[in-house]
């Protein structure tokens, strides 16, 4: 009876959790004279996506967007995978004192430093870069953490073994460490292209053209172009042409994405 | 501080070189330092660096009605730059009036700013405090003179000049005016064409139209309250702030009067929605039906007209001692730290694009004031008026425009009363003590430029 | 004795130059900028200064005694207390369901988790319509009860609710997925001789299940506690702290300051604030709570 209950309740929360987007889809391709009306009907229009389409360079902004998410997970994971071998495998001094130095990125992320890192991209006159964007999250305090935990549970005979063959020691990274971390990086990568794609505040700030202005910020400027009055149509179509691509590829690869994310040693 | 970051910088660029090289990832590595190569000079050029023969100039500019304007202003920059082939506007936008404001000023601030931009016409005294505009006096002298500024409206020039200076051009203006459904009138018994004078009338009428599903009147008093309030404020007699934006006015017996209206028409009367009215969903609420009555931007007027299914009016704000609009908008400033020849390119763009023809046809297109006297005078103003008579009445209401609510650090004071209102709104003060608190806060804030 | 000193300065020196990447971007991102802001926040550097020069605690006593101030902080506390717990535990619930093999399990946990990645800026263009009066999905189905004509956001108490609420929903499936992993991790044997033992679910859950996911629990709680400090892009849309502050956050209200204010003396005060309570929070955890179960 319990068990009943609940499963009720959670196919309940999951139906309630797919409103929203069910509602954003719905308003997105039906005339715009509807979007306001809650009644069912067969309406179906394409209208507002070409509208949007032709009213902002989404499509430069997509590009700016996967420049800055691939930017950034590629150093990342450079910075992170060196980090996690020496935190991991090595013994030296003030290997303490600066995993907490470490740690401390992790509570005080680059997100809320977000005037004074203005202030630094300044006197590199990187402001309105995608470099500027990108920077601040060049070092990661998480996939640290997760390469670590994981290179932890590699076993030293391995890397012995390696040596043995006169690997040298970024080979023993590369055709050791890194293959075994495989479920470790996608996660990594997952949890930071969702967080990069996402990201608004930051590119808000030193973003001014349309040149290095991500998705986000295009989007909400696109929203709040309207003083005239809402136009829920055309906002929804945006919205939707923005979270498409990723919700897409969410959906197809979901399976790897939670399976590598449940093994990759997140604990 | 500077060299301290460069020099941890360059550090950095080496140690990617090494550790690129090291890692076996030598080509993400080395990509990314290209990358960052480019954008920088990207960004060189984004600022504006003249090559060869050619000057260029970087635009900023908002657009608040959204979707098609910027292709019409990025029309009208290539038209200019056809024109004028020895000069390149590269018109950037940078979303609303606020955003905008906020890239300018973070532009300022990180020494690369615009050359020419249009932004909020009451930035002014903050602009001037980054010293970051240039005053355009000696450009007018030279080219247009005093026939020029005087063909403005006062009303919009109003938030241009302080200290006998100029610094900004009136570009895309507004104020508010009164919408009412004519058929809701003729429902209720009252006489269409006679909307509501006066304050008094606006709660009878508002009164009479409010029904089921239907109110009487709305006045949106989300994110810029202050504006829908000094209209308020005017009609009772004086204006918000004094002319060099050094002092306001918040707390006096006229506002807190003012401000009970508002509470009033939605507490006692209750016939306006309680609460914070959000901005963007009232004109849908009269396009609906579902308020009889709205105070409005006049950029909403082509929107109103393409969208009524109904017959409507627009009128003059209700009077209390007097008529009476704050203007609002977007004014041309022109950028300090750019060269001479740059500044000839920018006013010529400036005037180019306030000529009356451009400043007709941008009214007619978005419903926005035209901005100058001389605007009305053009044949296709003319043509326009007359087949849509509504559009002259924002017009005749600039006799009682005034300056919109602009001070020293403008951003602060206008955040004071607007947090004061909304109290008021919801319920959390009331309106003589609310009014006190804005001002004892705006004049902590003032107190530094009264030294 | 000298080969053995050698051998160890190599493995130092090799170690710092593998850190050398991060630790350079944390010093210029992170460090650096913490000391910058700790020294600015002593400075009047405002639009009415035009140098700007020492005040001495003059931007802290101001903000002591600016009520804004306390009103983002308390807003941010209840932000927290709203949002924290419940995704926490709704994600708990989320993953425990999931993760048993029922019908639809791939379609739930996709339903569950979906929200997070959606950007925050679609998330609130998608809600500040549903919140919408008269037009927004809420009032269409709180007609069905009467009462249609609230007003969500533009009333001082609905509005947090909203944003709470929003929130949870963006944040539970992410959560879901690290109590997902969690689970991995409990043999099954456990399980097995509970259910000999004839335990009921709810006592198998209270006194295996829950004890066993503590570290995830502690890890997520620093991730939904950062995020509640952290996530204000949804105000940029929605309200922009409205009406009178009562949905500000403190970090909207550092963005404000900084660049609509440009005040940047106190910019920087609030910017320490941040960061102090974020790092007693750390040490709270780390020093306290924590010991034993993360990290090593």
């Amino acid at each position: 009876m319990f068990r009943k209950i609940t499963g009720v309740a959670m196919y309940g929360l999951a139906a309630l959790w797919l409103f929203p987007l069910v509602w954003a889809f719905w308003t997105a391709f039906r005339p715009r004279e509807l979007a306001i009306s809650w009644t069912l009907s067969p309406d179906f229009t394409l209208d507002n996506v070409i509208k949007v389409w032709n009213a902002a360079p989404f499509a430069q902004y997509y590009l700016n967007t996967f420049l800055i998410v691939t930017g950034v997970l590629a150093v990342q994971i450079v910075t992170a995978t060196l980090a996690a071998y020496a935190f991991a495998k090595l013994r030296f001094w003030g290997r303490d004192a600066l995993f907490i130095l470490f740690l401390v990125q992790l509570m005080v992320p680059a997100d809320i430093l977000i005037f004074p890192n203005y202030n630094v991209l300044r006197d590199l006159s990187l402001l309105d870069t995608k470099l500027g964007i990108m920077m601040p999250y060049f070092a990661s305090a998480f996939g640290v953490f997760l390469l670590r935990q994981t290179f932890k549970t590699i076993p030293h005979e391995l890397e012995e073994a390696a040596r043995m063959e006169g690997c040298s020691w970024w080979q023993i990274l590369w055709r050791v460490y890194v293959p075994l971390a495989r479920p470790t990086y996608i996660a990594f990568g997952l949890v930071s292209v969702s967080y990069h794609w996402n990201n608004f505040m930051w590119p808000l700030i030193v973003t001014n053209s349309v040149e290095n202005r991500p998705l986000t910020v295009g989007l909400a400027i696109f929203a709040q172009s309207f003083e005239t009055g809402a136009q829920w149509a055309e906002v929804s179509a945006a919205t939707v042409m923005v979270i498409f691509p990723l919700l897409l590829a969410f959906l197809l690869f979901q399976r790897q994405f939670i399976n590598s994310f449940i093994h990759s040693g997140v604990k | 501080m500077r060299t301290v970051v460069k020099g941890l910088f360059s550090v950095l660029m080496s140690m990617a070189l090494i550790t690129g090289c090291s890692s076996g990832n030598a080509p993400a590595t080395g990509s990314q330092a290209g990358a960052g190569a480019g954008s920088e000079a990207a960004a060189g050029s984004g600022a504006g660096k003249a090559s060869g023969e050619k000057t260029e100039l970087t635009f900023f500019y908002p657009v608040a009605v959204g979707g098609p304007l910027t292709k019409i202003v990025d029309g009208m920059a290539e038209e200019f730059n056809k024109a004028n082939p020895d000069i390149a506007v590269k018109p950037v936008y940078t979303g609303s009036y606020q955003d905008t404001t906020t890239k300018i000023q973070a532009a300022v601030q990180g020494k690369t700013p615009p050359d020419v931009a249009v932004m909020l016409s009451t930035e002014l005294y903050t602009m001037l405090d980054m010293d970051a505009i240039l005053p355009l006096d000696d450009f007018i002298a030279k080219d247009g003179g005093s026939e020029y500024v005087n063909d403005f409206y006062p009303g919009f020039m109003a938030n241009s000049q302080v200290d006998g200076k100029t610094y900004s051009i009136p570009f895309q203006r507004s104020t508010i005016v009164l919408y009412y459904n004519k058929e809701a009138f003729k429902e209720v018994g009252l006489d269409p064409e006679k909307p509501p004078q006066n304050w008094d009338e606006l709660v009878e009428y508002a009164t009479k139209l409010k029904k089921d599903g239907r109110w009487g009147v709305e006045i949106p008093t989300s994110g810029f309250p202050y504006w829908m309030f000094q209209s308020f404020a005017l009609q009772n007699g004086k204006n918000l702030m004094t002319e060099d934006g050094k002092k306001v006015f918040f707390d006096t017996p006229e506002n807190v009067e003012a401000l009970q209206l508002w509470v009033d028409l939605a507490k006692k009367h209750q016939v306006m929605p309680e609460g914070v009215i959000e901005w963007a969903t009232v004109p849908s609420d009269f396009l609906e039906g579902k308020t009889a009555m709205m105070y409005h931007t006049t950029g909403n007027l082509t929107n109103v007209k393409n969208n009524a299914k109904f017959d409507f009016g627009v009128a003059f704000l209700p009077a209390k001692k007097t008529f009476g609009s704050p203007t609002g908008g977007g004014n041309f400033y022109m950028f300090k730290g750019i060269d001479e020849k740059k500044q000839e390119a920018a006013w010529k763009f400036i005037r180019f694009m306030t000529e009356p023809e451009r400043a007709a046809q941008w009214s007619i297109d978005t419903g926005y004031v035209a901005t100058r006297k001389s605007a009305y005078e053009t044949e296709s103003m003319k043509e326009y008026v007359k087949t849509f008579p509504v559009a002259a009445v924002a017009r005749d209401q600039l006799a009682y425009g005034h300056a919109e609510l602009s001070t020293h650090n403008n951003g602060k004071v206008t955040k004071a009363l607007n947090d004061s209102l909304q109290a008021v709104i919801t319920g959390q003060a009331e309106p003589a003590a609310a009014l006190k608190k804005a001002q004892e806060e705006a004049d902590k804030i003032l107190a530094p430029f009264n030294k | 004795m000298g080969l053995e000193h050698r051998a160890k300065w190599r493995i130092n020196i090799y170690a710092w130059l593998l850190l050398l990447p991060s630790l350079i971007f944390l010093v210029l991102f992170t460090f650096y900028p913490v000391l910058q802001t700790v020294i600015l926040s002593f400075y009047q550097a405002d639009l009415g200064s035009p140098e700007p020069f020492f005040n001495g605690g003059d931007n802290y006593r101001i903000m002591l005694e600016d009520d804004v101030f306390w009103k983002v902080l308390t807003n941010n506390l209840w932000f927290a207390l709203g949002t924290v717990p419940t995704s926490i535990a709704l994600g708990l619930a989320m993953a425990l369901f999931a993760n048993k093999a029922l019908r639809g399990k791939g379609f739930v946990r996709t339903a569950y988790f979906y929200p997070t990645v959606v950007p925050m800026i679609a998330v609130a263009n998608i809600w500040l319509f549903i919140y919408t009066p008269e037009y927004g999905a809420l009032s269409h189905v709180m007609e069905w009860f009467g009462h249609g004509g609230m007003n969500w956001l533009g009333d001082r108490t609905n509005v947090m609710f909203a944003m709470i609420f929003m929130v949870i929903w963006k944040e539970a499936g992410y959560f879901m997925i690290f109590y997902l992993a969690g689970l991995q991790n409990i043999s099954k044997e456990l399980y097995e001789s509970a259910s000999m033992d004839g335990a009921k679910p709810w006592t198998v859950f209270r006194r295996v299940t829950f004890p066993l996911l503590m570290p995830t629990t502690m890890f997520v709680l620093i991730i939904a506690f950062t995020n509640s400090f952290k996530l204000v892009d949804h105000l940029v849309i929605m309200t922009k702290g409205g009406p009178d502050n009562a949905s500000n956050l403190l970090l909207y209200y550092i963005y404000e300051t900084a660049f609509s204010f440009w005040d940047q003396g106190m910019a920087s005060a609030l910017t320490v604030v941040m960061v102090v309570i974020l790092l007693l929070v750390a040490a709270i955890q780390f020093f306290g709570l924590d010991k034993k179960i993360h990290y090593n």
